[in-house]
């Protein structure tokens, strides 16, 4: 379960970020998470408190915003949504490249 | 005002740049304020950092990095082994094993006089890149030659952490199942060369290389396939092959 370890990430990031914006809690952490990267929300959403007890982002509420999978055929240059990887190009069958789905970030903090 | 943490008393509100209502964590439901920060930043960026000194570094050296990928079982150590013998020297080698626990196979790798450091990652299911960093300090890989890290046995986790590689390299046994690639596309995604290994056992099981190769272009157009047998040497050299030909075109 990598969510363990990309919650730790978080934490530590917003700890780097506590210090320079000079900040001493977090009270939201909102996350842009792309449909089509290996990070499932649900896991995040299950590790999250125990990852960031005794932080300062102990207590803060985790907001997770979805973003659908997309993908421009190298053929015909239209975009088709994915919903997994291995989708094809809807217009003419053809492998997709994709841009977007793939995002795991950080998007912005509610700090006191 | 909250008497616990002092939030929606006047003076926290003129003092903060933002206020907002949201479901409170105390009792009550009132307004809170904070200050609003647009981070837009990677969740891996430490990683990414990280990658990028190994990466500069390995540049700087000459050394050539491949990131070994599988399921468990798939025979990346039994690979790694048979790829140092075939090479026989024409350049030095290095190994960084990961595994949960135990050093079982860094001793198969210095069982042939190459250098080798396992990292036990406990609970983690995947290497990171500054274990990699620490590891090349530790291991003195030397200029001018091949280091091989081969993952933690999990088709899932390692996709997403970057180890500064020059190439990720997924190996597929044919006892597991040619539909891998569909079953696990983040990895086949990731990976730019794909190994399916044991091809001497495909009398006897139910797996079809020409689907399981259509399956991987389908996740990865881009990626390179080479079948072979690592335990009988079947199309051995055309992996060696690979390998020296990547090396040489470094220097």
């Amino acid at each position: 379960m990598h969510e363990l370890s990309l919650l730790e990430n978080v934490r530590e990031i917003l700890e780097d970020h506590a210090q320079s914006q000079e900040f001493s809690k977090v009270s939201r952490v909102t996350l842009e998470i792309g449909k089509l990267s290996c990070i499932e929300p649900d896991a995040l959403r299950f590790g999250f408190d125990v990852v960031m007890k005794g932080s300062l982002v102990e207590g803060a509420e985790l907001m997770i915003t979805e973003l659908n999978g997309l993908g421009r055929c190298q053929q015909c240059g239209q975009n088709t949504v994915m919903d997994a990887l291995y989708d094809p190009c809807s217009h003419c069958g053809r492998p997709l490249t994709v841009v977007q789905g793939m995002e795991m970030k950080i998007k912005d903090l509610v700090v006191i | 005002m909250c008497g616990i943490c002092g939030c929606g008393s006047p003076e926290q509100k003129q003092s903060h740049k933002y206020v907002f209502k949201r479901e409170h964590h105390h009792h009550h439901d009132e307004l809170d304020t904070g200050r609003l920060i647009q981070l837009e930043q990677d969740l891996l960026s430490k990683n990414n950092t990280y990658a990028t000194q190994n990466r500069e570094y390995f540049k700087q050296h000459n050394i050539f990095v491949l990131n070994l990928v599988s399921s468990p079982g798939a025979g990346k150590t039994t690979l790694l082994v048979e790829t140092i013998k075939a090479l026989n020297g024409q350049f030095p080698i290095a190994v960084i094993e990961g595994d949960q626990q135990t050093e079982h196979d860094a001793d198969r790798i210095r069982a042939t006089g190459t250098p080798a450091l396992q990292i036990n990652t406990g609970r983690a299911c995947h290497l990171e890149a500054l274990g990699i960093g620490q590891a090349l300090i530790e291991l003195g890989v030397k200029d001018n030659s091949l280091l091989a890290i081969e993952n933690v046995g999990n088709l899932v986790c390692p996709s997403s952490f970057d180890l500064g590689e020059a190439h990720k390299v997924v190996v597929l046994s044919v006892t597991e199942g040619d539909d891998k690639p569909l079953k696990y596309p983040d990895m086949f995604h990731a990976a730019d060369l794909m190994l399916i290994n044991k091809t001497d056992l495909l009398p006897y099981v139910d797996f079809d290389v020409e689907r399981c190769i259509g399956y991987a272009k389908q996740v990865n157009p881009e990626i390179k396939i080479i079948s072979l047998s690592a335990t009988k040497g079947d199309n051995f050299s055309a992996w060696t092959d690979w390998l020296s030909e990547q090396i040489r075109s470094l220097s």
